[in-house]
């Protein structure tokens, strides 16, 4: 797409497919579960509203991820991390939320404070009870880890499988330190037993799929920024540092301030989902800062096919949606089927489900062609081989 | 220049003032002074040195403004390192190397030389595989580099016609939206060059560019090259003979890092020092 | 020197002490030493607990190898008195009450009922007078290591009589060692006496001493004392022991940061090759160290008679087992992948859940013990405060033989050879006739059978089960990224770096903020060194 402007993203066919169907199905959802009775067979039920809303915190993960690996070739393994920290600061102010009608009764301090024999809240949770706060920080955190975390590793070179690994390692890292009772955060126990968000309470349908939709929307405001970023010269820097490094930093561009720029920018929008994904499951805890889950997300945006964008959504619904599956019926084999599916995808499926659709299509249209104008009059179109 | 200085420039008595001075343009500090006639490049007694093999050995070198000059040499002459010290690769360790009359390269990064107007074309042509030959040339386009300003740009139409124009004269525009993967060796060649064209640099640095085309393509290279000068100051570093003959006004011949000799192609072909180090023992 | 002093000076009091007391002892014993046993222990019917004690001391005097069974069985309630006869004998309880046996001989005598024999009665004094016999023949034993023993048994023991014993064995001792420890139990002795001289005496003496009880001894000293000299001069020596002691708590730590750097060395050393060789990211590795580990878990159940052989077995089976699982994981998966390194990492990282969940589907998500056979267990104890583990310090020279292995390996042989070509420059080495697919295989078996073997050292020091492997991947990837891959030296240099370092500061910031800071500290130095410490040259642009 050439040279789009945020408004221009909008407008832009694929933005405007996919938005078309993002929200009409969760406007159906809305509407199956809200105006049907729990025992009519049109009923969504509460549980399944989650579940979608969960696959979309998800799908807004991918598309992070897309953004950083697909079209700038930084594989992070450690992405989950910044999903975990916006999780945690949206989780911070439901606690402070739940005022004194925890099991200890203290207004001020959540349950595993008291319990932890605390007599006043650590200077870090000052500020949370408030909502604005708590969505700049759900911005802030995540975002200025990736700029630290980024500054230091682009400014030094550290490309590659030497990037992936530091970006594990700090996952890792950080999930250690959010186990430890003393750093504050709720330990190995996490931050739970919400009651409510901005007023709505948590257990209530129409709260559910009121974060549903905000979710699709969310998605739906991410997916055309990405779109913006991707179609603008930006994006196609940033395309060019992933293909020819050092020929693009020849040519005058300072590639680290650009990969700085996208990793921040990508760590924002995983805050974000994770901030989204807390009060629809209802918990964070330090297991979300797994090195497993940060390389479970990449094998998302590969099975759907990477730098495409919509690609990455389609990976992560229908992984998540597989291993929901999976660890309903035979839950040993879910590893099994996540090992192989890494293997399978990357051997054999290097475009994702995404390039194989096109690929067939492709052929399709050719044979097509071929029948229609007959074998000489084929003129290649753009960007097409001759 | 502190206020001192330009207060005795002003009273000086053996010069008029700048500006009346025909035909020269007055030139800031840190400013390219190519006035036309004049040297573009002047690299004086350069040596360097890698633990002690001497790769350039008191090199002085010469190039005017606009004109197209060849360089070849047998491997090892010192053409590389000396477009190494040119472009701010490499550093000698003692002569002096000016752009213009007033930019001292010894003491400039990378970035600045090319952002002062020196393009450098490799050897190995590099581009941008995944974008097509009108995207890598947007991309070469001189303007600001930074990420903020990137998002926000949008091609106005006279750097549209620019980048077409550019495309024209390295012959690619009917293959503008081919992605430059799938270009031939040739046309990739001469999209890099596009690309260091989009950078307006007043001297251009050409690594043997006709290394694996075909007759046709080199024929178009020598084209373009010599449409380039005049606009630009070229420096083609070279092996094929014929090639050099069908361009060349003048040519350099570098032996063991210093001249050996300069001429036109004819006269350097018949210098007996020339013939000894190429035929003889 | 103030040591030597107050040693001589006490060996001088207390023998002088040693010749009265002793002398009173030889007139107080009873009958004659060549009484009979059986007689003596008779005695031991006697309800008075005096005439027991009077008993046991007439049985400790006695030259006769059954001594010191008996007074062990004493201890143990094991003999007793038959009700019919009174006679002492040694009984052994069954479902049918006592079977009786000889003292002396051990004779089975006869069958009686649970009713009609009664262990011998004793109380705590008679206890320790018995303790200090056996300690007092001990302590004249030929063996040096059994004199070392009761020497330290006595240290804290304040009975005159053993005191004197101390002296009168000080006197005569050869063995450098004992006679420290003599002199430690003796100068503790002093310190609770009344002499002020011989206490500032034996305060000098104690003052580097590391036995525990010194210690103590000179802290009870402090508070007791009103002597501000004497206060001083055992806060002084405490301080000594102190620093003493925390040197030796520095060599401890240093320790323990080799045995976990020789075990990142064998954990890491297999990735730096495969990375360095191959350029491959085996995410897949901390799995084959797994099955290393495994391996020797199942030849130990093989064979269940002989530790000692089933660890020796296992090694170049672990190799052997390990290595098979690499090359097959190269052949089916790796092979596709070549030039795609961040492609290979996420494919292994999807072999390593599939071997993870194979195995506990296969043996069973729990831990596995594997044990530790006879050779490798105890410690060689150099001081007090400070012992080496025997199992620790046989890996360390296990991980350090397999590394000069590795390294005569790839410097001296043919593979070596191929496989540094190849590392190289690939094309070259392929344009001058080697095999480069078979040199990727068999350098992808190599590192993998070198992880198996390191599974077998792991599964000596930690428990085995599906996720070891993961606990190791991380560092081992730390190991190779702080290391570089250019050069064998960079990863052991890197490993016993990192395990010195991370011991280091566990003591002060805990275990995992050490490793926070260990890992913020590579992300750091890589800012200076991209490539690690020793980078690969040669290579052309990687990734």
């Amino acid at each position: 797409m050439r040279d789009s402007t945020f408004k221009s993203a909008f407008s832009d066919r694929t933005a405007k497919t996919f938005m078309g169907v993002l929200l009409g199905a969760t406007l159906v959802v809305t509407l199956l579960n809200q105006f049907f009775p729990p025992d009519s067979p049109l009923h969504v039920s509460a549980y399944t509203v989650t579940l979608l809303g969960k696959y979309q915190c998800y799908a807004l993960l991918a598309l992070a991820l897309d953004l950083v690996w697909g079209y700038c070739g930084i594989l992070s393994l450690g992405h989950g991390a910044f999903f975990a920290l916006g999780g945690y600061a949206m989780g911070m102010y439901l606690m402070r939320q739940i005022g004194d009608r925890g099991v200890y009764g203290n207004p001020e301090l959540p349950d595993f404070m008291v319990f932890l024999n605390w007599s006043e809240l650590p200077w870090y949770w000052q500020g949370f009870d408030q909502f604005w706060f708590a969505a700049l920080m759900i911005l802030l955190v995540p975002g200025l880890l990736a700029f630290v975390f980024g500054w230091l590793a682009f400014r030094s070179r550290v490309t590659g499988v030497y990037l992936s690994i530091i970006t594990q390692a700090l996952t890792y890292a950080l999930m250690l330190a959010f186990f430890r009772n003393e750093l504050g955060f709720g330990g190995n126990n996490g931050l739970t037993d919400f009651k409510e968000l901005l007023g709505f309470s948590l257990q209530s349908d129409s709260t559910r799929v009121g974060l549903l939709m905000a979710t699709s929307l969310s998605l739906a405001m991410a997916f055309v920024l990405c779109r913006w970023i991707t179609g603008s010269k930006l994006g196609r820097v940033v395309m060019a540092v992933r293909d020819a490094e050092s020929r693009a930093r020849f040519v005058g561009y300072r590639t680290e301030h650009y990969k700085l720029w996208i990793f921040t920018v990508s760590a924002i929008l995983a805050g974000i989902a994770g901030a989204l994904y807390v009060p629809q499951v209802g918990i964070i805890n330090p297991g979300e800062f797994s090195p497993l889950n940060s390389i479970e997300l990449v094998v998302w945006v590969a099975v759907g096919g990477r730098a495409t964008l919509y690609g990455a959504v389609i990976g992560a619904i229908l992984v998540n949606y597989g291993k929901t599956v999976f660890t309903g019926v035979m839950p040993e084999a879910w590893l099994f089927a996540l090992g192989g599916l890494f293997v399978a995808v990357t051997v054999f499926l290097p475009q994702g489900l995404v390039g194989l659709v096109s690929q067939r299509w492709a052929a399709i249209q050719k044979q097509f062609q071929k029948k229609e104008t007959g074998n000489d009059n084929h003129t290649p179109a753009e960007g097409e081989t001759p | 220049m502190s206020a001192l200085d330009n207060l005795r420039d002003t009273f000086r008595r053996d010069q008029v003032f700048d500006f009346m001075r025909q035909g020269t343009r007055a030139v800031a500090p840190g400013q390219l002074d190519s006035s036309a006639g004049k040297n573009i490049l002047y690299l004086e007694d350069i040596t360097v040195s890698f633990d002690g093999f001497k790769a350039l050995n008191d090199l002085t070198l010469y190039i005017k403004t606009g004109e197209l000059r060849c360089i070849i040499g047998p491997n090892g002459a010192g053409k590389s390192t000396m477009m190494d010290v040119i472009t701010g690769k490499t550093r000698p360790d003692s002569g002096t190397c000016f752009f213009g009359q007033t930019l001292d390269l010894t003491a400039m990064s990378e970035t600045d030389i090319a952002m002062a107007g020196i393009g450098r074309k490799f050897q190995k042509p590099t581009v941008f595989p995944e974008h097509t030959a009108f995207e890598n040339l947007e991309l070469a386009m001189n303007g600001p580099r930074g990420p903020w300003h990137s998002l926000f740009t949008r091609l106005s139409g006279e750097q549209k016609s620019w980048i077409e124009d550019t495309l024209a004269t390295v012959g690619l525009l009917e293959d503008r939206h081919k992605v430059a993967g799938l270009l031939s060796h040739g046309q990739k060649q001469w999209l890099e060059i596009g690309m260091v064209l989009m950078q307006k640099p007043q001297l251009l640095l050409v690594d043997e560019p006709i290394a694996g085309m075909t007759r046709q393509e080199v024929e178009r290279t020598g084209e373009l090259l010599k449409s380039l000068a005049g606009k630009h100051s070229v420096v083609v570093v070279e092996h094929d003979m014929e090639f050099i003959r069908s361009i060349a006004s003048t040519v350099t011949v570098l032996h063991q890092g210093s001249v050996l000799a300069e001429g036109t192609m004819e006269q350097v072909q018949n210098d007996p020092k020339v013939i000894e180090v190429y035929l003889g023992e | 020197m103030g040591h030597v002093i107050g040693r001589f000076f006490i060996t001088l009091l207390l023998a002088a002490l040693c010749n009265v007391v002793l002398a009173e002892d030889a007139t107080d014993t009873g009958p004659a030493p060549n009484a009979g046993l059986h007689d003596i222990l008779n005695q031991l019917a006697s309800r008075s607990f005096d005439d027991k004690e009077a008993a046991i001391r007439q049985l400790a005097g006695q030259d006769h190898p059954r001594v010191v069974p008996l007074l062990n069985a004493l201890m143990n309630r094991d003999l007793v008195q038959h009700r019919d006869s009174g006679a002492i004998l040694l009984g052994s309880k069954n479902s049918d009450g006592w079977q009786l046996l000889d003292p002396v001989s051990e004779e089975v005598q006869q069958q009686v009922g649970s009713r009609d024999a009664r262990p011998v009665v004793i109380n705590n004094r008679l206890r320790t007078v018995i303790n200090n016999q056996l300690a007092l023949r001990d302590l004249a034993s030929p063996d040096s290591e059994q004199r070392y023993q009761a020497a330290g048994q006595l240290i804290g023991n304040a009975d005159p009589e053993m005191l004197s014993a101390l002296a009168a064995r000080r006197a005569k001792e050869t063995v450098a060692r004992v006679q420290d420890r003599i002199d430690v139990a003796l100068n503790i002795a002093t310190l609770n006496g009344d002499d002020l001289a011989a206490r500032l005496n034996a305060i000098e003496a104690l003052a580097g001493s590391l036995h525990p009880a010194a210690k103590n001894a000179l802290r009870d000293r402090v508070a007791a004392s009103d002597n501000p000299a004497e206060v001083r001069a055992a806060e002084k020596a405490l301080a000594r022991i102190e620093a003493r002691i925390e040197r030796y708590q520095t060599a401890d730590t240093l320790f323990f940061g080799l045995s976990l750097g020789s075990v990142l060395l064998l954990a890491a050393i297999g990735l730096a090759i495969t990375f360095g060789v191959m350029g491959v990211i085996n995410m897949a590795h901390g799995e084959l160290i797994m099955i290393g580990a495994y391996t020797t878990y199942v030849i130990q159940q093989l064979l269940p008679n002989s530790h000692e052989w089933s660890l020796l077995i296992a090694i170049p089976a672990a190799f052997v087992v390990s290595a098979l699982v690499g090359i097959l994981i190269e052949r089916f998966v790796i092979r596709f992948l070549y030039g795609r390194p961040l492609e290979t990492l996420l494919a292994t990282f999807g072999v390593s859940l599939i071997l993870q969940q194979a195995v506990r589907v296969i043996f069973s998500p729990l831990n596995r013990t594997v044990i530790t056979p006879e050779w490798m267990s105890g410690a060689l104890e150099i001081n007090p405060v400070f012992s080496l583990t025997y199992n620790r310090l046989y890996i360390i020279f296990f991980a350090l033989a397999v590394f000069l292995a590795l390294l005569t390996l790839l410097k001296k042989t043919r593979l070596g050879l191929q496989v540094r070509a190849v590392s190289q420059n690939r094309t070259t080495a392929r344009a001058m006739g080697i095999r480069s697919e078979r040199v990727n295989a068999l350098t992808f078996g190599l590192g993998s059978g070198i992880a198996g073997v390191a599974g077998v050292a792991l599964a000596q020091l930690t428990n085995v089960g599906p996720n070891l492997g993961q606990s190791y991947i991380i560092d081992s990837f730390m190991v190779v990224v702080f290391g570089g891959v250019g050069n064998l030296w960079g990863t052991l240099t890197a490993a016993f770096s990192l395990g010195i370092a991370n011991k280091l500061l566990e003591p002060v910031a805990g275990a995992v903020l050490a490793k926070i800071i260990v890992l913020i500290f590579i992300i750091l130095f890589i800012q200076r060194k991209p490539r690690g410490l020793f980078p690969q040259r040669g290579r052309a642009a990687e990734e």
